[in-house]
């Protein structure tokens, strides 16, 4: 059913959409960047698609396994037409910048904000791009490959850590039973 | 004998500090013993909650623990008026100035329980947004782990926090 999607999305948009594939009722398009504002425009307005639901927008890093680095990846549904699609759009790693699609689809606002807070994504013509559940002291994106896995950004001064003495060393009295 | 060895010697002790002595002793003796024992069975808690533990912390403050039993059923949700936090749940990087504050707000004397294994030692989250503890940034009196711990696990780490408060001394009047 949502490979009839696809279908429309290939004669609307040849030069745009670079590559289809559709596995397991997951139907996926590859959009060049250039074009997703059209895109987007086309699936929500047509009355063979009307995709009125942004289920989810995230991105996927692929740090020294493919080039260009960044796919961006929304998830959009149909209350109407009952039918799903996911597109992709590939970002090299030096200009990681697309269109928002918040105009098209308001509920897309958080989501983009989070893919910018994670990823470091930048949605030129977003209303509020700022983080969204990191603090704005946080340097850096997390969920990049590589962000060094204890990077951690306190926010106020730690106290110093004591060592845990072993099983061995704890006696009846530090355990205080009476 | 000189002066300077007699004193090195033997303690001496005068008549006003024998009597102060004896003031002390008593408030030591009775006071502090009295005090502690109402204390410690009059906890007003302060459940700072943030994660899934929570839910237990429901449970164990329902009639079917009954948390009452040992004096601690009256939640305070302002940490003003309360002398017992429960940190229940993790700590994010973001939550603990939060934490921080709540702390310094409580008026002594104050304790604090570890809810949990997250806010013991930050359970699984070992990552970027996660405190390794609650312990990093106030200090905790009683750990109880679980991943949420059982009631009963609970109501032990209470057990243990309140004869931890009858033997302590020094904190008659703060």
């Amino acid at each position: 059913m949502a490979q009839l999607v696809l279908d429309l999305l290939q004669k609307k948009f040849p030069d745009a959409v670079e590559e289809v594939s559709s596995a397991h009722g997951n139907e996926t398009a590859y959009i060049k960047r250039e074009a997703i504002t059209d895109v987007a425009l086309y699936l929500r307005d047509s009355e063979d698609l009307l995709f009125d639901m942004p289920i989810d927008c995230t991105a996927l890093d692929w740090l020294n396994k493919k080039t260009p680095r960044f796919e961006v990846v929304y998830h959009l549904y149909s209350t109407t037409l009952k039918h799903r699609v996911r597109l992709k759009v590939r970002l090299d790693e030096a200009d990681v910048e697309m269109a928002s699609v918040t105009p098209v689809w308001p509920g897309m606002n958080w989501h983009e904000r989070e893919t910018w807070d994670m990823y470091g994504v930048v949605f030129k013509g977003h209303p509020n791009l700022k983080r969204v559940l990191l603090y704005e002291e946080f340097e850096g994106f997390p969920l990049r490959k590589d962000y060094p896995v204890e990077g951690r950004q306190p926010l106020i001064e730690m106290r110093p850590t004591v060592t845990v003495p072993t099983e061995k060393e704890i006696t009846p009295e530090m355990l205080n039973r009476p | 004998m000189s002066e300077a060895s007699l004193l090195e010697s033997e303690i001496v002790v005068t008549r006003r500090e024998s009597a102060e002595g004896w003031l002390r002793d008593a408030i030591e003796n009775f006071g502090q013993k009295g005090v502690n024992w109402s204390r410690k069975y009059s906890l007003f808690s302060y459940p700072f909650v943030t994660a899934c533990c929570g839910m237990e912390f429901m449970s164990v403050s329902g009639p079917r623990y009954d948390i009452a039993q040992y004096g601690a059923e009256f939640p305070r949700f302002s940490p003003r008026q309360a002398d017992l936090v429960w940190i229940v749940g993790t700590i994010s990087q973001k939550q603990a100035p939060v934490l921080k504050r709540v702390w310094e707000q409580m008026c002594e004397p104050k304790w604090a329980i570890a809810f949990g294994a997250c806010a013991s030692t930050g359970g699984f989250y070992d990552n970027y947004t996660t405190v390794q503890g609650a312990d990093m940034v106030i200090p905790i009196d009683v750990y109880i782990p679980g991943c949420p711990p059982r009631p009963e696990q609970v109501l032990d780490g209470l057990r243990l926090l309140q004869n931890k408060i009858k033997t302590e001394s020094g904190r008659v009047m703060v």
